[in-house]
């Protein structure tokens, strides 16, 4: 029996979380997001074009009652950016979730820890389920978690860029100590990482790139979904001690001679 | 009268006129889209009560793909 994600009131069966940018057409994203049987759909907040009122929408294309909305506050570089962000997500009245994504460098979309803290003290107090983008820092994950967060989503590495795992180490830390769900974000590559991240003992792993911009989204997505299951009961399962030398697994009595 | 509206000039064709009229205008009334009005969130219940003045600046905002 596989154990559920719990992100505070909210229960989910699938650990990955999609992000719904970059993908080369709507029939694709649909096909991908079916197939990655994801349940927490990323989204971006941004102006609507006013001079094309009909342009296609994929949030409008979908079955509200099958996902949870968990928008973004991408574009922010301050805490008051950012929760201006999220106060127009939750005015749309479908979610109650916001991704924290305070942007500190442009060059390496790392996030601004003070500025994030900040924000999450605030949207905390609002009511939200706040859930961080952080670099992989193991003392700002406890401090956010102590602060309330209901998740800690630490980088494996820049955003899209598809290094995966850069310090598996300190996201082990974080682990170790979390009181909270932590989700690796950002910087997976492949379905080896994904899997990597999940065997560490991370609670999810939330991706977009990997998939919208692999050859074939829909295939990447599928991977994707195995290769997350396939790292969660392999941590579920407990690994082997790692050993030198090696340990025979066949009997060394009973040898025909 | 003149509203600034994302960013943009536009004029909406009514002396007096509500947030959902504008929506209707801008052929949006249907969509799934935030409005602020000169920096407020205007709550959805409140589309057909929030009246709209000469130079008021209005941001829509919707969900787009993003990670």
């Amino acid at each position: 029996m596989k154990s559920p994600l719990r992100i505070g009131p909210h229960t989910f069966e699938s650990r990955l979380l999609l992000g719904t940018g970059k993908f080369p057409d709507f029939d694709i994203q649909r096909k991908a997001v079916e197939v990655s049987k994801t349940e927490i759909l990323t989204f971006a907040i941004r102006r609507m074009n006013v001079f094309e009122p009909t342009q296609p929408n994929f949030l409008e294309s979908l079955d509200l009652n099958k996902y949870t909305l968990l928008p973004n506050t991408a574009g922010a570089s301050t805490a008051e950016e950012a929760v201006r962000i999220a106060r127009l997500a939750k005015a749309s009245e479908l979610c109650d979730m916001i991704k924290v994504e305070v942007i500190g460098d442009a060059k390496t979309l790392l996030p601004d820890p003070l500025e994030t803290y900040r924000a999450c003290e605030i949207l905390l107090d609002e009511g939200f389920i706040v859930l961080p983008y952080i670099s992989d820092d193991v003392i700002l994950a406890r401090r956010l978690q102590e602060l309330g967060v209901h998740a800690v989503m630490p980088g494996a590495s820049p955003i899209g860029t598809g290094l995966g795992l850069l310090n598996p180490h300190h996201l082990s830390f974080i682990i170790e100590q979390a009181t909270v769900p932590v989700i690796v974000d950002a910087g997976i590559g492949t379905p080896s990482d994904a899997a990597k991240a999940m065997e560490l003992g991370a609670d999810a792993v939330l991706l977009n790139t990997a998939v919208s911009g692999a050859k074939d989204p829909v295939k990447m997505a599928e991977a994707m979904m195995w290769a997350v299951e396939a790292g969660r009961l392999g941590y579920e399962a407990g690994r082997i001690p790692m050993k030198r030398y090696a340990s025979a697994s066949s009997p060394l009595e009973g040898i025909p001679t | 009268m003149k509203l600034i509206i994302n960013g943009e000039s536009i004029v909406f064709p009514e002396q007096q006129g509500h947030i959902y009229q504008l929506l209707c205008h801008l052929q949006m009334e249907q969509r799934i889209v935030i409005v602020e009005l000169n920096g407020n969130i205007i709550s959805k219940s409140a589309y057909e009560t929030t009246l709209l003045s000469d130079e008021d600046r209005i941001e829509i905002v919707h969900f787009v793909g993003g990670g």
